[in-house]
């Protein structure tokens, strides 16, 4: 089996779905002869061509919006917005129009468009190149959302977005793009919508996203030599949800904490806690606790960006906090 | 300097579709009349109370919405603004499925998802009304991408105000359009203003054909209360960009003979200069005189697109409320 970096993982689902399929095709800002500012699309340029590896302007809101165009038109666009941050200046084409065609039409259109976007801390490139807005999107009905954390995840996922009828947000992690894996010489499609257990345990679950997975096993290690035993649930698709295997999980381990580099408050965690306690009140041993990014804009000193965006010993603590109330 | 007009000398005058005969103008201004008796029946409907939602009518521009949609083939698209009735029966939709959808029922173009703001119609190549000013623009590039990517020739014409020349929209779409040389038509409605503001205080130019030059986009100025002038420039801006010879941008001069919504009190506008408008600029008036029509041809006319229009409001009063959790559906495909 070949060992793929996530990087390459990304690559090969869009190169794949590209030989297959001449309806895909990618476009960004130095995608083409650059391959991407994180080097994920080098090499597409030369099997495809500038035609479907097309280098844009900086123009985000044009290009999201000539995605949508072409994937009303039955095309299947892949677009790249090069820092998720700047998805804010693509949120009018996204939310109003990406989101709202199909409904606002009664069901006449369908958007089949991927947007990819990476981001998060630990480069310490400062508050406009390091958020995770992955919050503003679950919220927008007819947006679906992804997050994968491992290259087999990120590969089949991407290509099942690609293929998604409906308007996909794609996030990927900035820091997990070197991350390698062995995986099948073919393409396995992942279903949208399906959350995965990176780890089983007994005594707590932990809910984790992007980053924040690989923190949550490195915690997992760490607590297990403590007697505690962790499962980590990685619902890899943030919307639609996958409340059931997430609520499953926490009805057998009877504590939860959920985890994500983006800021705690009104997060993405917020919305999960909130299933977990609706869905499994009579299981819970425990409050349970959110690892997040403290609220404010991710600061540039490496000091100050470590201080403010979570990392496994955050996990570890919170963890800790939810055995600590068992009394038993 | 070439005038803005002389720019598009090279393209070869369309025999089929470039001249327009008194039976081809004749059939404009029923078209425009029909236009201008459902808008006034819009308005009439909405002051009784019986129309949700927000509305604008564009009592003036009929000639450019008409002009425009006549010189295009079945294939082509639109996509259109929150003053959307008149591009939409342009495009073919029957006045029953648009007043449907203007009360909300299962039967109207955007079955009672849309409203008059976001009237679409798939089949008729109307990818939809926008209300985000400018919102349409970036989608018509990517259709015209699209087209292009499969060698189909096919058209995407966007419309828009004056206004929607101010926002990023408008010039990331030309941009990218002019960039990639793409089939695509961008009909600005200047009807001089938007909303409540006069182009003087929005836009730093007169000359609208400027914002295209910026882009190296060819560039046409029509008077926009000529249907049969409109059609023209039409014709050659649509078989330029079908001809793969690059988009257009084409200014329809034109007036807004309402206020931006229904029950608008203009207070910012003279009310002389809307009553001068009025007897000079209205472009139904004008065809009417430009075709000779007697009053008895007229009154035939009217009366047809009249009845017309009245059968659309019994048609939609008619027609099947959505059930509330309707609402849970379309949101995915």
């Amino acid at each position: 089996m070949p060992e793929l970096s996530y990087r390459e993982a990304v690559r090969d689902a869009l190169a794949t779905a590209m030989r297959k399929d001449e309806d895909v095709f990618i476009m960004g800002e130095d995608i083409a002869e650059m391959g991407g500012s994180m080097g994920v699309t080098q090499g597409l340029l030369d099997e495809f061509g500038p035609e479907r590896v097309r280098n844009t302007p900086i123009s985000e809101i044009g290009i999201v919006g000539a995605g949508i165009g072409a994937a009303m038109q039955g095309m299947r666009p892949v677009v790249e917005i090069m820092y998720e941050d700047f998805l804010t200046l693509s949120a009018e084409q996204i939310v109003n129009q990406a989101a709202k065609h199909r409904y606002m039409s009664g069901g006449q259109l369908k958007v089949p468009l991927t947007i990819r976007t990476q981001g998060g801390a630990g480069w310490s490139p400062g508050a406009q190149h390091a958020q995770q807005l992955e919050a503003w999107f679950v919220h927008i009905p007819g947006l679906k959302v992804v997050f994968p954390s491992t290259p087999t995840d990120v590969r089949g996922l991407l290509y099942s977005a690609i293929y998604e009828d409906n308007p996909v947000i794609f996030f990927e992690h900035r820091t997990l793009y070197g991350l390698k894996e062995e995986m099948p010489e073919e393409l396995e499609p992942i279903p949208l919508g399906r959350a995965r257990v990176l780890r089983e345990g007994e005594d707590v679950t932990v809910v984790a996203t992007g980053r924040l997975v690989h923190e949550a096993l490195d915690a997992a290690k760490h607590v297990e030599e403590q007697g505690v035993s962790v499962e980590v649930v990685d619902p890899r698709t943030l919307q639609p949800l996958d409340e059931e295997m997430i609520v499953e999980s926490v009805k057998k381990t009877t504590r939860c904490v959920v985890a994500h580099e983006a800021v705690t408050r009104m997060g993405f965690g917020a919305e999960v806690a909130a299933v977990v306690q609706h869905d499994a009140f009579d299981w819970l041993d425990a409050p349970i606790e959110r690892v997040g990014a403290r609220f404010t804009p991710i600061p540039f000193a490496p000091v100050m960006e470590e201080y403010v965006v979570p990392h496994a010993k955050d996990v570890v603590a919170a963890i800790q906090r939810t055995v600590a109330r068992d009394v038993d | 300097m070439h005038a803005p007009e002389s720019r598009l000398a090279h393209v070869a005058k369309v025999e089929r579709k470039g001249s327009v005969s008194g039976e081809l103008l004749r059939e404009f201004f029923r078209e425009m009349l029909l236009i201008r008796r459902f808008e006034e029946k819009v308005e009439e409907r909405f002051r009784a109370g019986e129309l949700p939602g927000f509305l604008h009518v564009a009592i003036g521009q009929e000639a450019v919405a008409v002009g425009v949609c006549r010189a295009l083939e079945e294939g082509d698209v639109i996509a259109s603004t929150h003053r959307a009735h008149g591009h939409t029966l342009a495009k073919g939709t029957h006045p029953n499925e648009l007043m449907a959808e203007l009360y909300g029922k299962l039967e109207g173009c955007s079955h009672g998802y849309g409203g008059s703001m976001h009237l679409y119609d798939v089949e008729r190549g109307n990818l939809g009304a926008n209300a985000v000013v400018g919102g349409g623009l970036p989608a018509i590039v990517g259709a015209a991408l699209a087209f292009k990517f499969r060698d189909e020739p096919r058209v995407a014409v966007a419309f828009f105000g004056d206004g929607a020349t101010n926002i990023g929209t408008f010039h990331e779409a030309l941009n990218l359009a002019q960039l990639w040389n793409v089939p695509a038509v961008f009909v600005c409605e200047n009807n001089h203003w938007a909303e409540s503001t006069p182009a003087k205080q929005h836009m730093p130019i007169e000359d609208m054909t400027k914002r295209a030059e910026a882009f190296g986009m060819e560039s046409m100025k029509v008077d926009g209360q000529s249907a049969g002038k409109v059609y023209e420039a039409a014709v050659k801006a649509v078989e330029h960009a079908r001809s793969g010879r690059g988009p257009v941008f084409l200014v329809a001069e034109t007036y807004r003979l309402t206020g931006h919504y229904i029950g608008d009190p203009q207070v910012y506008r003279p009310k002389e200069e809307l009553e001068h408008l009025r007897e000079t600029e209205d472009p139904i008036d004008k065809l009417r005189a430009e075709l000779g029509l007697s009053d008895e041809e007229f009154e035939e006319l009217d009366q047809e697109v009249t009845e017309l229009v009245e059968g659309s409001v019994e048609f939609a009063k008619n027609g099947t409320d959505p059930k509330p959790d309707d609402a849970l559906k379309n949101v995915y495909a």
